[in-house]
């Protein structure tokens, strides 16, 4: 491996060592000539990672510009830590998505945890506070230990992780398919609120000014880690060990504190994590964005560990670590507050006005490269696209109702499946509560944060429905985003914007890149449809492990307002007596469905229709019925279709029930996955101003205080279960399946 | 009354435990870093949860070599009112202000949800506005909280009446169902559920709210009295 500074540059080009760092050879002929010489092992190390798909988006920045990101309430989009949206009152709102998947896939307790710490340092980097966390989990099916050993560590190290850093955990989603099994999806999305005044941006202003160094000395630890994310995973996932980062909750706390006092002194200018790639990234990003340069004397760089030459410090991905960019002058404030907490804050350069990246070791330079080179003018592919073949045939394939003879077994056998099965096991296992905020914990369609000192709240949601994006790229893309605003409205929220985090397989594969291309014009559409712009995101790209690619995953992350308290929706039914109602219609659609996936052991089909009109509508009816107080509860339909949703509302402890009446085919108005669908309770004394209000809602029974659950088909008996038997299959699934 | 709020490296209910106690009418609380090594002019001392040091070594066990836990225990033996809640219990047990020790969970994992407590003494400066045998609903939040000590200090709790709040649904293994301990002299409590996460139907409880009114009542009742 290459493991020394001392290797010429001439063998660099001789020996096509650049390849082993993740540069083509037109990448390193681009490097040679915008450097009108050969570079030297750091500055080929500095151009690989930069240049890496992890922080140039080369491939996919031609799709991310599809998105709608500028919209009246958007502060700040794309482009930052994180983005940013105002909610009113002086106030802002500040989230992004971030997936730690490969260093999960080897190293799940870290991978997982460091993921959780990167995106925190995202955004408290804009200054804000983080008051929230989510994430999003994709897994095999918990069949083998390997499986169960990832899906337990990881959830262990997001746990122990955003616990002891003071932030709850919220809410999330975890979804298990055998698509997962080799590389499993870790996705991260930290929320944060922050006062207009306090926006902070990572930009190198100010010639003369100085960079400030803050938090964790540098080790050895995800040294290249950007290049590794951006590479298919092997057999051999200890050789990549040495690739993961290791987190300290600890410093991070320390470092949150730190930061948030520094920026309300007027002394800093900008200010940065260290994410991937490091010192690196974090410096030429803040000083291309500024237009100026930066001389770094890598001397001065808190070391953890001896004799780290020039590549190693700058290409090393120790945690919690801080760039600021501070007036000149103003050092020593600044030092000092870091110094209360225990933590290192060190001058290490200067901002100056030569756009150039110039670093220094030893009294001598070791890197000499123009600034632009390495953030605005990184390369930008076209890949070729194709359209998948298996889609091809999906399309043409006739609509059939999965076999099913016993309506009651199969709600019991959906129940369990872990994709729809409680996930308790998981979330108990997070602090949801400190900083005493969480209205709606865990376990429900969106969690709920009030905001102290007013009388409003925001609704957090993330989702995604991959099998959907599988058959369907693009008609899954706009499901995905629906989905999540329906779980934002079913809160009594309005829905603000979303942030993506986009997990696709290999992009030089042109069926992949077809499923990102197809995927991201959904997503679009419907952001612009539903008026949630895309304010952040990020994108992994080469998810495949032992040649077999993971379902296209673009997980939504999104944030919605609720304007009063008052407007706060349970997802569970109430009140014995109240009025059970579906709005929209159900068609035959299995497609991709948990009931094909029983029936069939597998997904193929079409996708389920959705107009994205009718779901726009449906939508502000529906809020607008909540905030009139005519809403008691309202859950959206989701995986098992009608059935699941009912069994999930009387699930609150309270000894409720419901009679329930359908009518055509039990199996389709029981497990379909048609869209656009809502459940919905009412009290029976707004029976006529609610019919008035969401016209598309249809009353299909009542909630009893007797604890059973019947159903019944075309006037006959289909299913009587007792409710208390139906939770405590799907609240012990998981733990079972994990024993 | 005047509270301090400790704050260590690593606190992170530090916050709710300021903004719980703050907000009940007519108390004053102020955020103190662990440096502060006078706290005398405060009335009680209250040592909030987190991962004070991030729970290295042991939890708690940093933080109770600190200053300002010498501070902590002059103003106990004052007879003046300690309360350590989850980190803060682990701390105290640490620094020996509060008999046995702590285990992880019997099941290995972190746990967070609203348990049910039953109040088992009402006698104390902190449980006076409850009943006695009553059942109250506070969260808990932690990965160590399997409360151990052996049989002849298990026996001296019981004797003293020291067991002030008991699981009704043992969460987490401790022994006895104990979820919070008073020492002998009834000024130092330390417990793992949080009361100051209770102070609101609209986060799932109001019940944490009754212990502070009980120290600040009788806080008033002392102050009068001596005056």
């Amino acid at each position: 491996m290459l493991s020394t500074a001392d290797i010429s540059p001439k063998k660099i080009e001789q020996d096509q060592l650049y390849r082993d760092m993740g540069l083509s050879d037109e990448e390193y002929d681009k490097v040679k000539n915008i450097l009108k010489r050969r570079p030297n092992f750091t500055e080929t190390g500095i151009f690989s990672v930069m240049w890496s798909e992890h922080c140039s988006y080369k491939t996919s920045k031609p799709l991310l510009k599809q998105f709608p990101s500028a919209a009246r309430h958007v502060l700040q989009g794309p482009g930052e830590g994180a983005g940013v949206i105002d909610i009113g009152d002086n106030q802002a709102v500040v989230f992004k998505v971030e997936s730690h998947n490969h260093p999960s896939a080897v190293e799940p307790y870290q991978g997982a945890a460091t993921g959780v710490g990167g995106i925190i340092r995202d955004v408290f980097s804009m200054g804000a506070h983080p008051v929230a966390l989510m994430n999003s989990l994709r897994f095999g099916n918990l069949t083998t230990d390997r499986v169960k050993y990832l899906f337990q560590e990881v959830v262990h190290g997001i746990a122990g992780y955003g616990n002891c850093v003071g932030v709850p955990t919220v809410g999330g989603e975890v979804q298990f398919d055998d698509c997962y099994e080799g590389n499993p999806l870790v996705n991260a999305m930290c929320v944060g609120l922050i006062d207009h005044d306090d926006i902070q941006i990572g930009v190198a202003a100010g010639i003369g000014n100085t960079i400030i160094y803050a938090g964790a000395p540098t080790g050895r630890d995800g040294i290249h880690g950007a290049t590794f994310a951006s590479d298919d995973l092997t057999d051999d996932l200890d050789q990549d060990r040495p690739s993961v980062q290791v987190g300290d909750p600890f410093m991070e706390k320390l470092l949150i504190e730190a930061c948030l006092e520094v920026i309300q002194t007027d002394a800093v200018v900008g200010m940065q994590d260290m994410g991937a790639a490091g010192l690196t990234s974090s410096a030429s990003e803040m000083a291309s964005k500024a237009g100026t340069g930066i001389d770094m004397d890598l001397d001065r760089v808190p070391q953890r560990e001896q004799n780290m030459n020039a590549y190693e410090l700058m290409l090393s991905e120790s945690q919690e670590r801080m760039l600021l960019v501070v007036k000149q002058g103003r050092e020593q404030e600044i030092i000092d507050v870091f110094t209360k907490y225990g933590l290192q804050a060190v001058a290490v350069g200067e901002v100056t006005g030569e756009k150039t990246f110039l670093l220094r070791q030893h009294a001598e330079i070791v890197a000499d490269i123009p600034v632009d080179a390495l953030a605005e003018e990184a390369p930008v592919y076209h890949m070729p696209s194709k359209e998948a073949a298996y889609v091809k045939t999906f399309q043409q394939m006739d609509m059939t109702i999965p076999q099913v003879d016993h309506h009651g077994g199969m709600l019991k056998q959906l129940l369990q499946q872990p994709t729809i099965a409680s996930k308790e096991y998981v979330y108990d296992q997070y602090d949801s509560m400190v900083q005493t905020n969480t209205v709606v914990r865990p376990g429900s369609d969106a969690a709920v944060i009030r905001i102290k000192g007013t009388n409003k709240a925001l609704a957090i949601t993330t989702d995604c429905n991959s099998r959907y994006i599988y058959l369907d790229p693009e008609t899954g893309g706009q499901i995905a985003v629906a989905e999540a605003a329906r779980n934002i409205v079913c809160s009594g929220a309005r829905p603000l914007g979303l942030t993506d985090g986009l997990n696709f397989g290999n992009p030089t594969n042109p069926e992949v890149f077809w499923q990102m291309e197809k995927s991201v014009e959904g997503m679009s559409e419907a952001a612009r449809t539903l008026e949630t712009p895309v304010i952040s995101g990020n994108v992994s790209l080469y998810n495949q492990a032992n040649g077999q690619s993971i379902f296209p995953t673009p997980i939504v992350g999104m944030v919605g307002l609720l304007e009063s308290l008052e407007h706060l929706t349970p997802n569970l039914f109430q009140e014995p007596g109240d009025l059970i109602y579906i709005i929209g219609e159900t068609q035959a659609e299995f497609g991709g469905s948990e009931l094909q996936n029983i029936v069939r052991g597998k997904y193929e089909g079409k996708a389920p229709w959705i107009d994205l009109q009718v779901e726009a509508k449906r939508q502000k009816q529906l809020l607008a019925a909540i905030q009139q107080g005519l809403v008691r509860s309202a859950h959206d339909l989701a995986e098992g279709g009608l059935g699941v949703a009912l069994a999930e509302s009387v699930f609150n402890g309270k000894g409720i029930g419901l009679n329930v009446e359908i009518f055509g085919d039990p199996t389709v108005a029981l497990f379909s996955e048609s869209q656009s669908r809502f459940l919905v309770s009412i009290n029976p004394g707004h029976k006529e101003r609610f019919e008035a209000a969401v016209k598309d809602a249809r009353q299909i029974g009542t909630v009893n205080g007797t604890g059973e659950f019947i159903v019944r088909a075309n006037d006959k008996l289909l299913i009587e279960e007792d409710v208390q038997t139906l939770h405590d299959l799907w609240k012990g699934a998981i733990p079972c399946l994990l024993k | 009354m005047k509270f301090a709020v400790v704050v260590f490296p690593g606190s992170n209910c530090d916050r709710d435990m300021y903004h719980a106690v703050s907000q009940l009418a007519g108390t004053e609380a102020e955020l103190v870093w662990y440096e502060h090594t006078n706290l005398e002019s405060y009335d009680a001392i209250l040592l909030p949860g987190g991962f004070s040091y991030g729970d290295y070594l042991r939890s708690g066990a940093i933080a109770s070599t600190s200053n300002v836990i010498q501070q902590v225990k002059a103003h106990a033996e004052q007879g003046k009112p300690v309360l350590g809640v989850c980190n803060g219990f682990q701390i105290l047990l640490e620094a020996r202000l509060l008999p046995g020790a702590m285990l992880s969970n019997y099941n290995l994992s972190f746990m967070c949800h609203q348990e049910a407590l039953v109040v088992h003494h009402n006698g104390t400066p902190f449980t006076t506005d409850y009943k006695k045998g009553e059942v109250i609903h506070m969260p808990i939040a932690h990965g160590e909280g399997n409360y151990v000590c052996d049989d002849a200090t298990l026996a001296a709790l019981k004797t003293n009446n020291q067991i002030v709040f008991t699981y009704n649904n043992n969460p987490n293994g401790s022994v006895g169902d104990i979820a919070g301990v008073i020492n002998r002299e009834g000024n130092v409590l330390g417990m793992m559920p949080h009361p100051e996460r209770a102070m609101e139907n609209l986060l799932g409880s109001d019940d944490g709210r009754r212990l502070f009114q009980s120290l600040i009542e009788n806080w008033r009742d002392v102050y009068a009295l001596n005056s």
